[in-house]
């Protein structure tokens, strides 16, 4: 499973290298031994895949003091240890996704457009697959037909979704879902909620309230706060993380559209600054285009 | 914190100039510094890299490093040169001399196409165009609904149809539009992913067989590196005309805007600043640039303003101001008049830097707040808010049981209101106010 999702991420990573290639293969070929062109080579590798550019002078620091501490004069000797640093920046410890015989909370939070619903739906499917009870919280009431959609999603992968009116409160969209999904001895609820940029603080307050809710209402489960982060992103990315971070806690990452050409080398920043480390990511329209992250197959594709 | 890009770049230049001469290693480590200004604002590297050069090209001639005020000169050229990589002057949406007039929006999933088809319409609306909506994006879940849920709200006829192709749904649409009197058609196409050959393919036969007159590209103002990728490709299969930027209401840097100008040559002409319907503007270059290097965007605020505040109301708030009989009423409608011009944030992102003090920029204004003193004035009765010295303790928890808030918070009110009269006795001595002192007295 993960050789396929690898496969289709260095295949269209390929695509986007024959448009605009810049990338490490041919700075080996070009810079064989180690001097300025290649250090140069080896920065734009990283800002071209949104690893921002303090990351990526840290990193570079550290090879370079390696590098003459240990005579290394051969560029492809390097990049193993580029990709250990990376790996060691992104690998955080392993969680299981939905927990044992208690119920599990997703509080699902964003900016706008990056795949929120979409993830919800994706998980749902994963979540039926195992066997579980899932339900759905219409939580985004803002958005004209937020509902709708999370709903026909509802229906493909066969869960029921609670619902209030557009332009309700969501905060009581919760409370009504939570009390269902006790009432109904449901596995996994799933809570959408609207799109809204970071720096808008009376938005960042409605998620607390509902954060507060969902806290208040259901003590007995596990909770998962995940921000939803569009691999296209940009340096934006870790304005996101850190205050969608302050407002509330949030658990981990989700990386979606990792299936474009756009590397997603944001989430090191997030986990170098703020060690919220990524869960899943999404690569590709289907239901099934959810993976688990993994750090090394990652910074394999990123680094390809 | 993160530097945002218009503070690096202030205080390079405040570096600059102090100099009275300059090496051209001194140049050197400033556009180092411009370099990594403009690398965190997400502008694409290659980008970065031609302009560096462009500008030490000129920065480091003779007559600049030996003309009296060098770090001034390496400024203007790095403004310069900002302006022309942002294109200049507005740019226009055309439409045919035969209406209808065609558009297309185009984009990735998620940059915000529905939601910028219906703010189009709206702004297109309000100059005066009749325009008609195509509903065609017919893959994501209840876009369709979405469309029509915003085309009722802004009121402008959406035109769909279940189980048509695109092609069939634009033709259809262009062709219900006439008949209704309508001169602008804007179609709403699906997200789709620049490498997705089979919907990259659906895009380009309809752009043949339709022949819109505008084809825009919408991107999200927070995209990285890869901004250029897309905008290059999408220029290859449909050859769009120019591109509507949105999210800019959030922090991002959008240095995805400079990129795509720079590489594909076409320029922004519309730019969403906010949640609501009437939040989408047309993009200025040039103000765009003084934005990025700090200086604000005075001239945007002042027609927003224009526009929100009425002119009598300000008159009859001047007079008031002169006569010192400023109270809570007037402070309220104050209060509304400043929620009406935009998001407080927003505005405080448009004042002007000024040296040496804190960016206004950065100041938080919170809008719950603001809600809350407009709650907290809404529970006094007329008598307290033409005289809050009348409000005693027991008023006072009164007002603040009403408004649902804290006898603490009502206090606040009223000591904030205090300022706010005495600047405004001073502002009515003064024809100025002093430099540096918070031009909204009510934002703590």
């Amino acid at each position: 499973m993960r050789k396929g999702w690898f496969g289709k991420l260095k295949g269209s990573l390929k695509k986007s290298r024959e448009r605009l290639s810049s990338h490490l293969s041919p700075l080996l070929a070009h810079f064989p031994v180690l001097d300025e062109g290649f250090w140069e080579g080896l920065e734009e590798a990283l800002i071209e895949a949104d690893v921002g550019i303090q990351v990526t002078q840290e990193l570079l620091d550290k090879l370079r003091e390696e590098a003459r501490a240990q005579k290394i004069r051969e560029s492809a000797q390097l990049l193993p240890r580029l990709k250990e640093k990376l790996v060691d920046i992104l690998t955080t410890e392993k969680q299981p996704l939905f927990s044992e015989g208690k119920l599990g909370i997703f509080l699902m939070l964003g900016v706008n457009g990056t795949g929120k619903t979409t993830t919800i739906a994706k998980i749902a499917h994963r979540a039926k697959i195992e066997g579980k009870n899932v339900l759905l919280a219409a939580a985004d009431t803002y958005r004209a037909a937020a509902i709708e959609q999370l709903e026909i999603w509802g229906k493909r992968v066969g869960a029921a979704t609670i619902k209030h009116r557009r332009g309700s409160d969501p905060a009581a969209v919760v409370y009504d879902a939570i009390h269902a999904a006790q009432a109904r001895d449901v596995d996994v609820l799933l809570i959408d909620t609207a799109g809204r940029l970071h720096t808008y603080i009376h938005l960042m307050e409605e998620l607390q309230k509902i954060k507060r809710v969902v806290m208040r209402e259901a003590p007995e489960a596990e909770i998962k706060t995940l921000l939803v982060i569009d691999a296209t992103t940009g340096q934006n990315g870790l304005s996101q993380a850190r205050l969608f971070g302050k407002a509330l806690e949030v658990d981990g990452v989700v990386l979606t559209k990792l299936d474009g050409t756009a590397k997603g080398g944001i989430i090191a920043a997030i986990e170098d600054e703020l060690k919220i480390p990524v869960i899943l990511i999404g690569v590709g329209e289907k239901l099934d285009d959810l993976q688990e992250f993994d750090a090394r197959a990652f910074v394999e594709a990123l680094l390809s | 914190m993160f530097d945002n890009l218009a503070t690096r770049l202030q205080n390079v230049f405040t570096k600059l100039r102090g100099r009275g001469r300059l090496s051209e290693q001194d140049v050197g480590e400033a556009l180092r510094e411009v370099r990594l200004a403009l690398l965190e604002a997400d502008v694409n590297f290659k980008v970065v890299k031609d302009f560096i050069a462009e500008v030490k090209e000129r920065a480091v001639g003779e007559e600049v490093l030996k003309s009296l005020t060098p770090g001034q000169q390496v400024i203007k050229i790095v403004h310069e040169e900002l302006a022309a990589l942002m294109g200049s002057g507005q740019s226009k949406l055309a439409f045919a001399s035969k209406p209808p007039t065609i558009i297309m929006l185009v984009g990735l999933q998620g940059s915000g196409k529905t939601t910028a088809t219906a703010k189009l319409a709206h702004y297109l609306k309000n100059q005066g165009k009749r325009p008609f909506l195509v509903a065609a994006d017919i893959y994501r879940p209840a876009a369709i609904e979405q469309l029509k849920i915003l085309g009722e709200e802004i009121g402008v006829p959406v035109f769909s149809k279940v189980g048509k192709s695109v092609l069939a749904l634009a033709k259809q649409g262009i062709r219900e539009a006439v008949p209704k009197n309508c001169d602008v058609v804007v179609v709403d196409t699906a997200g789709r992913l620049h490498i997705d050959e089979k919907m990259m393919n659906e895009l380009e036969e309809v752009k043949r067989e339709v022949r819109p007159h505008q084809v825009l590209l919408v991107v999200d103002a927070m995209t990285g590196q890869d901004a250029v990728n897309v905008a290059l490709v999408f220029k290859e299969r449909v050859d769009f005309d120019g591109v509507i930027l949105t999210k800019l209401d959030g922090d991002a840097r959008g240095g995805a805007a400079l990129s795509i100008k720079a590489v594909t040559g076409r320029p922004i002409k519309l730019a969403s600043v906010g949640e609501k319907l009437d939040d989408l503007q047309p993009f200025h270059p040039d103000r765009m640039s003084s934005r990025i290097l700090g200086m604000g965007d005075a001239l945007t605020l002042i027609e927003k303003a224009k526009t929100a505040i009425e002119a009598d109301k300000a008159q009859a708030l001047e007079e008031k101001i002169r006569k010192d009989s400023f109270d809570l009423e007037d402070f309220l409608e104050q209060l509304r008049q400043f929620r009406r011009v935009g998001p407080a944030s927003q505005i405080m992102e448009m004042l002007p830097r000024i040296p040496g003090l804190p960016n206004v920029g950065k100041l938080q204004v919170d809008e719950g707040q603001l809600g809350r003193l407009e709650v907290i004035i809404q529970s006094m009765t007329p008598e307290e808010r033409r005289d809050p010295t009348i409000i005693n303790g027991g008023r006072r928890s009164r007002i603040a049981r009403g408004s649902g808030t804290t006898s603490h918070e009502v206090n606040q009110l009223l000591k904030q209101f205090e300022q706010a009269r005495k600047l405004m006795k001073q502002l009515g001595k003064l024809s100025r106010p002093k430099p540096g002192r918070r031009p909204f007295p009510f934002i703590v």
